[in-house]
């Protein structure tokens, strides 16, 4: 039914285009809800809604997609690191590109003819309030407009059509270290965007603005009071429990919280039948730990909160007081599955923090929390009993715990490293094996905490750290399929860099993956063994997305090293315990890829 | 194996050390501490300077730099001055840059803005993390140019001088 129905809007082609303009226009964004369960589209930039980066496609399979070819290629003309993927509607693609966001229509009728680009002009001096790298995370899609969240904050609605910027508004001030790197989220009117600069001191927020006309809805804060939280004292809970009055304020010391961090730069994920937006909040500012004293809520926390108001349903704070840059805004899949023969709404997120999260994305209570690497040593578990006073909070080993050490001393061994266990490259779900298949970072630190003062739009970090793999190993990543309801892993891809593309399940039973090196790689969702892979021409820091043009499924991801991976990653890692550091003892990742934005489109031979 | 071959290399390097005299020379010219002001070293021009001792352990200006350029520039740079797929490797960039050179561009920035990449050095004048140790990164700098000191952490140190502590106090308020 939905594949006809897609079928009759690809084949409307241009005589009708007017037709369709006017009709996608005065439709309401409730259309997203159905678009995005085409298949043959990608309409957001997670797929769908739930985030699982699942496809009902199912022409590549595991016994084919040994044979799968380049079908074409494009260049963004841009040099820096690319995150995210571009996204298909009928027969266009859109394409976006880092610093300076770049955007490309490309006509899938044509070999990719370019149909329009969009190049917004920024002041250059946003490039050094970007921490680690001017990534860009991509594209919206509502009512026949494109949504950009630029690097200096402008969000834009693009014209789907023309390229033409539609409205306009400034969400934030690089002055003060605000920056926009992640890609919106829309459901019905509302598009949401969130803020970078958990490195410059900001105050994290997530903010509602009219599809139609940017006009600003909502504004919900990281941190702060409660009507500036958008919480209500009494029926927000955590954990089952109403969180009560200023229950941010509460846990800073003074006005460190106006500082306080919680950027919101991670993937969104959306309910319809809740009517809830899940996010995640990242690390308090600064990096010295001894200088904001408290839990720091609500840093490094899921958020569940009405898509229409704002009101927070629920939330439950990981990391408290974190040590560790363990930023919590990883994405938040949204998957029903058996739990002790029930079926259970869940909520499975991949902390930086390197612990997975199942939790009733309904109730926000607390299913699962394991390590998804078995490297991570800074905590020995959650204490899962409901009795204690501790419940739902990590147990910090303190050896491990910088802010216990104090400043100026160097903690050492501590895993994973400050980049997580994994960092924003999202994972994937598929309902077909019930397994999550995740990228993951197998890297080590030692941490040093210091004091640091605060100047709007500096750099506000006060730590030192290094990073290496576990004692013992040199693969700094492994891809891992991971069961949810036990908190398993089920198997696991060694693999010689750190993983930092977002996964792609498929109903043909292939799993897809891109490499630091610039493989894409093709597993079987079952057992993990390779099935296929091809070197692209830069490190693959981008998404796998998988779509359907002309009756043909089609595989596409953009490659072009760079962000964290490429700055921690570049020159190799060394082990500072290790006799005299070692050089080159682990893999240098410039002695494999260097930098440049190719998107490469794969497919299967014709016959 | 791998272990002979350690501690060939240390002796190797401890006699280089001990030699006292570098090879090489930075954007400054011979690096070679000849005196110090309570542990803060500087070259026979007056430009500050790193002195690292035959059994490794390094001035404390040297070790402050490091953490301090770990903290402000690896972000971008990359750790140990090596670079990063976003800026420039600092290490080689010293081998060409004075230190009049280095203090211009940490303070005031630079910016190389094309089409297919924005390299844009923020101005740090006004950044108290940086400006307060900025002599303590130079000199840090400085020594991985002329490959006086590894990668990674340096392991020894010389103790913190009465003058460090005073001088950061009052600069960083």
């Amino acid at each position: 039914m939905r594949r006809a129905s897609a079928g009759f809007w690809l084949t409307a082609g241009t005589l009708l285009s007017s037709q369709l303009a006017i009709a996608t226009a005065t439709a309401q964004s409730g259309d997203l809800l159905k678009m995005q369960a085409n298949a043959a589209d990608v309409v957001m930039p997670t797929m769908t809604y739930d985030n699982q980066r699942y496809s009902t496609l199912d022409q590549i399979t595991a016994q084919n997609v040994g044979k799968l070819q380049v079908a074409w290629t494009f260049s963004t003309g841009v040099l820096r690191g690319h995150e995210g993927a571009p996204l298909v509607i009928g027969n266009v693609m859109y394409v976006h590109a880092p610093f300076p966001n770049t955007v490309f229509a490309l006509d899938l009728d044509h070999d990719g003819k370019i149909l329009w680009k969009y190049e917004p002009k920024q002041d250059p001096n946003v490039i050094p309030v970007m921490c680690c790298d001017t990534v860009n995370r991509g594209l919206a899609y509502a009512d026949g407009k494109l949504f950009l969240h630029q690097a200096d904050t402008t969000l834009a609605a693009i014209d789907a059509k023309t390229g033409k910027v539609v409205w306009s508004v400034k969400t934030g001030d690089p002055g003060k270290g605000e920056t926009g790197t992640g890609a919106p989220m829309i459901v019905k009117d509302k598009v949401y965007v969130g803020v970078s600069g958990g490195e410059f001191g900001v105050r994290g927020w997530v903010t509602a603005y009219s599809v139609a006309d940017g006009k600003q809805i909502w504004r919900a804060w990281s941190e702060g009071t409660d009507s500036d939280l958008l919480v209500d004292p009494q029926k927000t809970t955590e954990l089952g429990k109403p969180i009560g009055a200023d229950s941010s304020l509460k846990t800073w010391q003074g006005d460190q919280w106006k500082i306080g961090g919680g950027a919101t730069w991670g993937w969104y994920s959306y309910d319809p039948a809740l009517n809830l937006i899940y996010y995640g909040s990242g690390n308090p500012s600064t990096w010295n730990p001894k200088q904001r004293p408290g839990d720091n809520k609500w840093s490094m926390t899921i958020f569940a909160r009405d898509a229409d108001t704002g009101m927070a349903k629920w939330v439950y704070q990981m990391t408290p007081h974190d040590q560790w840059d363990y930023d919590g805004v990883n994405e938040m899949i949204l998957a029903d599955q058996q739990i002790n023969g029930q079926t259970v709404p869940t909520l499975v997120h991949f902390d930086r923090n390197g612990l997975g999260y199942t939790l009733n994305r309904a109730t926000g209570e607390l299913l699962v929390a394991a390590k998804y690497d078995p490297a991570v040593n800074w905590t020995t578990g959650v204490d899962m009993n409901k009795g204690s006073p501790n419940y739902g909070r990590p147990n910090v080993v303190g050896k491990y715990a910088p802010g216990v050490a104090g400043e100026d001393v160097n903690s050492q061994g501590i895993c994973p490293a400050a980049l997580g266990s994994k960092d924003e490259q999202p994972a994937a779900y598929s309902p077909d094996t019930k397994l999550f298949y995740v990228p993951t970072n197998h890297v080590c630190m030692d941490y040093e905490p210091f004091r640091v003062s605060y100047t709007a739009g500096q750099p506000y970090v006060g730590a030192t750290l290094s990073m290496y793999p576990p004692s013992g190993e040199t693969n700094m990543g492994n891809f891992i399929a991971w069961d949810a309801t036990t908190g398993k892993i089920v198997w696991s891809d060694p693999e010689q860099f750190s993983v930092w593309s977002g996964a792609l399940a498929t109903k043909g039973g292939v799993v897809f993956y891109g490499t630091l090196e610039g493989y894409l790689k093709a597993v079987d969702a079952k057992t993990g063994k390779e099935l296929y892979k091809f070197k692209t021409p830069s490190g693959i820091i981008g998404n796998v997305v998988t779509y359907e043009h002309g009756g043909k499924q089609y595989v596409a991801v953009l490659s072009g090293v760079g962000g964290w991976a490429g700055i921690g990653l570049a020159a190799g890692l060394t082990d500072p315990h290790d006799g005299l550091g070692a050089v080159g003892g682990y893999a240098a990742l410039n002695n494999y890829t260097a930098l440049g934005g190719t998107l490469t489109v794969f497919s299967l031979p014709s016959n | 194996m791998q272990r002979v071959r350690r501690v060939a290399i240390a002796t190797v390097a401890a006699v280089i050390v001990s030699m006292g005299a570098y090879a090489v020379t930075d954007g400054s010219g011979d690096p070679s501490a000849v005196k110090s002001d309570d542990g803060k070293w500087m070259d026979k021009n007056d430009v500050p300077t790193f002195k690292v001792e035959p059994d490794g352990t390094v001035d404390w200006y040297s070790y402050v730099g490091f953490t301090r350029y770990s903290s402000e520039c690896l972000r971008c740079h990359g750790p140990d001055g090596m670079g990063s797929t976003y800026a420039p490797a600092l290490m080689e960039s010293m081998k060409r840059l004075s230190y009049t050179d280095f203090y211009a561009v940490v303070a005031g920035g630079k910016q190389d803005v094309s089409a297919s990449q924005g390299l844009v050095m923020p101005a740090n004048g006004e950044n108290k993390n940086v400006m307060c140790f900025i002599d303590a990164m130079y000199v840090y700098l400085r020594a991985r140019a002329d490959d006086a000191i590894g990668r990674g952490r340096p392991q020894k140190h010389a103790p913190k001088p009465e003058a460090f502590t005073k001088a950061e106090d009052e600069c960083m308020g």
